[in-house]
């Protein structure tokens, strides 16, 4: 088990450098690099001053070096805009969206397996119908238009909940998050459900896919053969099968949904990384977009990382062959 | 004729498949008896509706199939139509069922232990954890699986097919039941291990006095393990008797042909014999009696449908023609 | 509950009666087995039709600036035009009718969604083809290349694409190109490796023809069905996609103004009720993206050969 982590750490790393090289290169080989670095007002002096003080002049692979060396020590440079090194605002934000997107995977798993479930053991039922429609409808639906709506309907017509912000914070552990204090909660309720929307509408399906595979095998007839009560066939025949596709599914839909949050974030003015990446690419804070697409690969690869590592302790068949090889 | 001394009573059994396509008469009245300690081979090629019987009795004929009519009475209680809790209560409890493919009949991600000690929890809760492990450890022994302990601990996919189907015999042995289905239980496994698998089956069974229907397509299978025989085809059985009376001397056609393709000595350097044709599909089975395409003595007799008779002491049959001179050498 | 709770096949030997028809013919009754499906595709044609003839079908052309008055902005659906025709849906903040920009803006989110989607289509199918054809080093490469893409979540790919590139409709199409090629790549591939693996292939290697000609006239026609469901799904998803970015302010320019931008528009009159502006082009979005995704379900459905009895 060690040995398959270790061996999947490594792999991890490689690609963070590989990434990291791809970020650097489209950076600089797309458009002039100093264009990148330097704020549109500047004149020749600036230029060459920022020239020389990035290493432009430099070959190439120095100057990779550098952008490594100092992504190391957490320089990714300072932002046009704030003045401030990127990385920090980045990371100041990251709670915010963090927040967000696991509020959002919480929902879309407690409301879509059930359903999932169901769907799958009684594909007659209307009911089941219904959830079927329901979930094309999720996925089809554009977030944002959702959005836009639920706030129309909740907040504005019937003034229900707030429309936009994060509500009050409480600090645990130097972090502030929104979801311990009643206010926060009411902000936080309409983003997360809107960005759940997707998700929920794709673990319904995936659940209710598995489910029916599932049952049609024979451990499952032998399971009720031994006259096992249903709800233990379900419970725990059953899921156990299907928990594994789906926790890897989900496992990679939470980089997903830490992406599409710019979307959410935009439309109900939410202060996380996403409406961070927006705002920067409409002034052109090229600094920010930097430092936020290497901070992306770096969560992705960690997630990767750990739906790997979740994956092998579900499924036994995996795990237990790593140890004899 | 009711006798509370029979296991199992199988009467005018009928099960049918309602398919888009049209409906699919699996098993037409089929009826045997299973006494007391009594092992029955249950002998057809595939489609012959063998399976869906034994699925038919312990209640897991699934939609679009169902049992239309007949009875099955355990210990001279109809099963059918019997409350899913009552079914369930005898499940894995008084009668156990074992399936053909071992890969798949044990849930992959759950340990062996799981799998066992809920069969015993799932009829008795009141059964320690203590308890019902030991008993599972001892099922096990019982079925010749060598460490028991670690054995209890690993999961499925750490056996070899041979070990697998021991376990899922072990498991249908955990509350002692009076009856025991067995779906081909060996057809997916190496001769080797076919034979030990019958010869401990037969041992448990004798030495227990458990009944055990063993359904399978070869003959051989049967003919070293059962007391009693019966052919079906085309969704009924159309001979049951003494298994050495049945083998020496069949009196059914195409229980004569079954014998007469299983080659051997005789057969060395010779053609070997087929039954000509193939096996009717269940949704169009013809008028009258089901093996008339491809029986070497058929006639416009046998376009009515054969009653069950006993031309001979201990056989029931559905023939018209059926092969009744003792002396006649079992050839094509 | 156990009854409702499964559904087996029957015993072996069970045959469906043989029936004569083209596959053609099999194909749409199949099809039409799902009324929805099929009312999705009547739907979605009658879109299509809107999109292609806008200009003849609109009350108001609504780019025209001399056909359009600011002092009708802003108005509730049914109010009148002082020409004498109603504005059905309203109008926006410049005075727009608003069902002719719907009908405007249909064409432009269609278009872009198709245009993109047949020349990724077209891209991905070759690397796809390339990939399964020649196999090693080429599949391996190709592959990994695919699966970083396709690890990435395309909204992301798609922002910083556009971030590099700037605005504009060339460079919306690439955007969404390349966020989409690998998908089709992807699903190519894998039915031309089965188709690779059956003898017709092997016996037209032996034939020694060209190896273009036994990738295109042979084996491309078979992995058709897979690509035809994936093509209906990723359509609904580019167009869905490019709303997005229009709302975002990073998609279409203000010249080229699709639903999403219709939508944007609208955000800022939301707060104030005046909730039409958005509300209709997202309806008509939605209705678009789920007639596509009906439609491509139900091909999916019928489509897949382990469905098929």
């Amino acid at each position: 088990m060690t040995v398959f982590i270790i061996r999947r750490i490594l792999q991890s790393v490689v690609v963070l450098f590989v990434m990291s090289f791809l970020v650097f290169s489209s950076v600089n080989l797309v458009g002039d690099p100093v264009e990148m670095m330097v704020s549109d007002e500047a004149d020749q002096a600036e230029r060459d001053r920022v020239i020389k003080s990035m290493g432009l002049d430099k070959p190439w692979y120095t100057q990779y070096g550098l952008f490594v060396v100092n992504a190391f020590k957490g320089d990714l440079g300072n932002s046009f805009v704030y003045g401030e090194p990127a990385l920090q605002i980045i990371v100041a934000r990251m709670p915010a969206t963090f927040e967000l997107a696991l509020v959002s995977l919480f929902m879309s798993v407690v409301i879509g397996i059930p359903l999932g479930v169901w769907a799958g053991l009684f594909p007659d039922k209307i009911s089941s119908k219904i959830v079927m429609s329901g979930s094309i409808l999720g996925f089809s639906l554009p977030t944002f238009w959702v959005g836009l709506m639920m706030i129309m309907v909740f907040a504005v017509m019937l003034g229900w909940l707030p429309s936009t912000g994060r509500g009050d914070t409480v600090e645990i552990l130097g972090i502030d998050v929104s979801f311990l204090s009643a206010d926060g909660l009411s902000h936080l309720f309409l983003p997360a459900l809107n960005l759940a929307l997707f998700n929920t509408s794709l673990v319904i399906r995936l659940t209710r896919a598995g489910v029916r595979e599932a049952v049609h095998q024979d451990y499952i007839k032998f399971a009720r053969a031994k006259g096992l009560s249903n709800t233990r066939v379900i419970m725990v025949h059953l899921m156990k099968n299907i928990m594994i596709p789906v926790v890897t599914v989900l496992g990679l839909e939470f980089g997903g949904l830490i992406a599409f949050s710019v979307v959410t974030e935009t439309v109900f003015a939410w202060p996380g990384m996403g409406k961070l990446i927006i705002d920067s690419i409409q002034s052109l804070d090229r600094p920010i977009i930097v430092a936020y697409l290497m901070i992306i690969v770096f969560v992705f690869v960690i997630i990767n990382l750990v739906v790997d590592v979740l994956y092998s302790i579900l499924d036994p068949r995996v795990r237990l062959q790593d140890v004899s090889s | 004729m009711t006798d509370a001394a029979h296991t199992l009573e199988v009467r005018n059994l009928k099960t049918h498949f309602f398919t888009k396509a049209g409906v699919a008469k699996a098993v037409d009245g089929v009826s045997f008896t299973v006494g007391k300690g009594e092992v029955m081979g249950l002998v057809g090629e595939s489609g012959s509706g063998k399976s869906v019987t034994g699925f038919s009795i312990i209640g897991l004929v699934d939609p679009p199939g169902e049992v239309v009519s007949g009875e099955v009475l355990y210990n001279g209680k109809n099963l059918v139509g019997l409350p899913d809790e009552e079914m369930r209560d005898l499940r894995g409890n008084r009668i156990a069922m074992i399936f053909q493919d071992p890969m798949m009949t044990l849930n992959p991600v759950l340990r062996v232990d799981t799998q066992m000690v809920e069969t015993i929890k799932a009829h008795d809760s009141s059964v320690s954890e203590t308890e019902a492990i030991q008993r599972c450890r001892d099922a096990l022994g019982q079925v010749g699986i060598p460490a028991p302990e670690e054995r209890l601990k690993s999961y499925p996919h750490q056996f070899s097919g041979g070990m697998r189907q021991r376990v899922a015999i072990a498991i249908a042995l955990l509350n002692k039941p009076d009856l025991i289905i067995a779906d081909e239980p060996t057809t997916a496994l190496d001769v080797t291990i076919q034979g030990q698998i019958l010869y401990e089956a037969q041992k448990l069974c004798s030495e227990t006095g458990t009944s055990m229907i063993w359904i399978t397509h070869d003959l051989a299978v049967v003919a070293g393990l059962a007391d009693k025989i019966c052919v079906m085809y085309g969704g009924r059985i159309v001979e049951q008797g003494e298994i050495s009376e049945v083998l020496d001397h069949p009196v059914h056609p195409y229980t004569r042909g079954l014998l007469g393709s299983v080659p051997g000595h005789g057969t060395r350097g010779k053609r070997l014999f087929q039954i000509p044709g193939m096996a009717p599909s269940l949704l169009n089975l013809p008028q009258g009696c089901a093996f008339q395409a491809r029986c070497p003595r058929a006639d416009e007799a046998c376009n009515i449908e054969p009653e069950i008779s006993s031309p001979v002491a201990g056989r029931e049959i559905r023939c018209c023609h059926p092969h009744l001179d003792p002396s006649e050498e079992v050839t094509a | 509950m156990s009854e409702q709770m499964t559904q087996t096949a029957p015993p072996a030997d069970v045959q469906p009666l043989a029936k004569v028809q083209t596959p053609l013919q099999r194909f749409a009754s199949d099809y039409f087995e799902n009324k929805i499906a099929a009312g999705a595709l009547f739907v979605l044609i009658g879109i299509i039709f809107i999109a292609i003839f806008a200009p003849l079908i609109s009350p108001q052309d609504p780019y025209d600036l001399s056909s359009v008055s600011v002092l009708d902005s802003k108005m509730p659906p049914g109010s009148q035009h002082f020409d004498g025709w109603t504005f059905y849906l309203g109008t926006d903040g410049a005075g727009r009718d608003l069902l002719s920009a719907i009908f405007y803006g249909l064409r432009i989110s269609l278009g872009v969604g198709i245009v993109s989607g047949v020349i990724a289509l077209v891209i991905g199918a070759a690397i796809g083809m390339i990939a399964a054809y020649f196999g090693s080093w080429v599949d391996t490469l190709i592959m990994r290349i695919v699966d970083i893409q396709l690890s990435f979540p395309t909204i992301l790919v798609a922002l910083i694409l556009l971030a590099l590139l700037g605005k504009g409709v060339d460079k919306i199409i690439i955007a969404l190109v390349i966020v989409q090629w690998a998908y089709y790549a992807r699903t190519v591939r894998a039915s031309a490796l089965v188709e690779r693996g059956k003898e017709y292939i092997e016996a037209a290697t032996c034939l020694a023809l060209p190896q273009k000609r036994i990738m295109f006239r042979h084996m491309f026609p078979n992995c058709l069905p897979p690509l035809i469901v994936v093509a209906t799904l990723q359509t609904a998803s580019a167009i869905s996609l490019e709303a997005t970015l229009s709302f975002l302010g990073v998609g279409l320019p203000v010249s080229e103004p699709s639903l999403g931008l219709l939508i944007s528009n609208g955000f800022d009159y939301m707060l104030s009720g005046r909730f039409w502006i958005s509300f209709f082009p997202g309806i008509a979005l939605l209705i678009t993206i789920v007639s596509i995704n009906l439609v491509g379900d139900q091909l999916r459905d019928v489509l897949n050969p382990r469905l098929q009895k």
